[in-house]
């Protein structure tokens, strides 16, 4: 569970996040969701400790991440996972040596060990024969696939992902969601996505934080979502007459699942 | 941002990159990489340049000193003196700001902008250390040795130089070379090499660690990163030429 308290960021005069407080859940995908230079990113930075927030409190069940120092910091991001908008692969390493590079660093398991567990992950995120080729020469996808696996090798109580279907073709966006979700049922991993997909909010929307001007404007499930009659919220989910038709049938369906 | 900041801000940097590794193991691999990567890569260029110099600087002097009285082994003096004291050590780290410096500062500006410093930090890693440190060390390890390596090679094109235009021989020549030699002048090419080494690679890491923006910075910062390598190499020329000469 990570709970932040009134966090506020600014970058000069430009204030991107105004007074935030949320909870994320243990087990559940948590969103953040917003229009595009929302702060979603900088939320994220923040509860990671990438940005310095300027005000409010980040706690990591129940230990306060904003009073640590820089050491104790560096213990708790070892069990902190993180999938960057770009991928964020070493480019000078190939995929297997990208994977093995936190094993290296902080297990003195042997080659064999460290290697049958690069191998386990990269099963996991389904990418087979990529081991010894370089970032530049995988797609997109596959990128985000080689990030996931790095990041969930260490076995993460906490998972950040920055948009991990942007890019993406609809359908192995769809992969990429369910990956993350499956993973994060499996093993009770606290995770937190930042989207503006409206796919990936309806399917793996556990716990949504919807964000307008660097403020909480609402927050609830996938669910939920269908039934809020938030206008800001629904103008941006359900941005096309394709999507509000869509809302409607599914509303529709629930009330008479309700009866039946 | 003022002089000052920037000054701060490297300092801080500079006083970041103590901390204990993470494994020590993979911070001598990451030293041996950028050994290879900083040394081997630029020996090429260096020992070019190390053999032009020293051949024109034996013709030009040759040129200059038209008096009879002069004994012609005075040649390879002044060859062996300007050699070991100026063109070896700043010639050469001139260079090496450009070569060595350029790549250091846009290998880390590539890292910042597409958020591989930021994976580091995330995994816990002291990227000040990791990416920095070995960087520096690298340099003090092998750009003192690529300055022995320019005097020697300078040396020995000025002597092929002088024979091919005829204008001494090589027994006049090495003859002139033994003539009061002064080896404090190695020791202060030395000083003078490490001094630029450090500047070579700390300055460039600095630029690169802190880019801000997209691709067209890192190229931005690694021009600048040059530029005022250059500049703090010559100033401190002149320092340690006026405090120990
Ligand atoms: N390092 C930074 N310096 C200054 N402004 C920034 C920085 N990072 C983000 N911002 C600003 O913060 C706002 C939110 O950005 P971001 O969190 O990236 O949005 P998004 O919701 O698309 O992820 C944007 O207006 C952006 O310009
Ligand atoms: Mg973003």
């Amino acid at each position: 569970m990570i709970e932040f308290k009134d966090l506020r960021k600014s970058f000069g005069d430009k204030v991107v996040l105004d007074g935030v407080s949320h909870v994320m859940e243990t087990g559940k995908t948590n969103l953040i969701i917003g229009t595009s230079g929302s702060g979603k990113t900088v939320l994220q930075k923040c509860l990671v400790g990438l940005f310095e927030p300027d005000e409010g409190e980040i706690i990591y069940d129940g230990v306060n991440f904003t009073d640590m120092v820089e050491d104790e910091r560096k213990l708790l991001r070892q069990q902190i996972g993180m999938l960057f908008q770009g991928s964020a692969l070493f480019d000078s390493m190939t995929v297997e040596d990208n994977i093995k590079f936190p094993l290296d660093m902080f297990t003195n398991d042997n080659n064999t060990t460290k290697m049958k567990r690069v191998n386990e992950v990269l099963e996991r995120v389904n990418l087979k024969d990529a081991n010894k080729k370089f970032p530049a020469e995988i797609s997109g996808g596959m990128k985000k696939r080689v990030g996931i696996a790095r990041a969930i090798v260490l076995n993460p109580k906490y998972l950040f992902c920055d948009e991990p279907n942007s890019g993406l073709d609809p359908k192995t966006s769809m992969v990429i969601d369910k990956l993350i979700k499956e993973l994060t049922v499996e093993f009770n991993i606290t995770t937190v996505i930042n989207t503006h997909d409206m796919n990936s909010v309806m399917e793996i929307g556990d716990n949504i934080l919807y964000m307008v001007d660097g403020k909480k404007e609402w927050t609830g499930n996938s669910q939920e979502i269908i039934f809020s009659d938030n206008q800001q919220l629904n103008e941006f989910i359900f941005a096309s007459e394709f999507l509000q038709d869509a809302k409607h049938m599914r509303m529709i369906e629930a009330k008479e699942g309700k009866k039946g | 941002m003022n002089f000052f900041t920037h000054l701060g801000k490297y300092l801080l940097m500079l006083k970041g990159m103590f901390s204990k590794p993470e494994n020590a193991k993979l911070y001598w691999k990451e030293f041996m990489h950028q050994c290879a990567d900083i040394g081997v890569g630029s020996l090429g260029i260096v020992s070019i340049i190390s053999l032009f110099m020293g051949a024109v600087s034996t013709v030009q002097t040759a040129y200059q000193l038209v008096s009879p009285l002069i004994s012609k082994s005075t040649i390879a003096q002044i060859v062996r003196d300007t050699v070991i004291l100026e063109f070896a050590p700043t010639l050469v780290c001139i260079v090496l700001a450009g070569v060595i410096g350029s790549k250091i500062a846009s290998e880390l500006g590539n890292m910042r902008v597409s958020e591989q410093i930021d994976a580091l930090e995330i995994m816990g890693i002291n990227t000040k250390t990791y990416l920095v440190m070995p960087k520096i060390a690298a340099a003090l390890v092998t750009i003192p040795l690529m300055v022995i390596l320019a005097m020697v090679l300078g040396i020995y094109g000025g002597r092929f130089a002088g024979s091919a235009a005829g204008i001494l021989s090589t027994d006049t020549f090495d003859k002139g070379l033994m003539e009061s030699f002064m080896p404090f002048n190695v020791t202060f090419a030395l000083i003078k090499a490490y001094t630029f080494a450090f500047f070579i690679s700390s300055i460039p890491a600095y630029f690169g660690y802190y880019v801000t923006g997209g691709s067209l910075e890192i190229g931005r910062s690694s021009t600048k990163s040059v530029v005022v390598t250059c500049i703090v190499i010559l100033l401190s020329d002149y320092i340690l030429a006026a405090a120990l000469l």
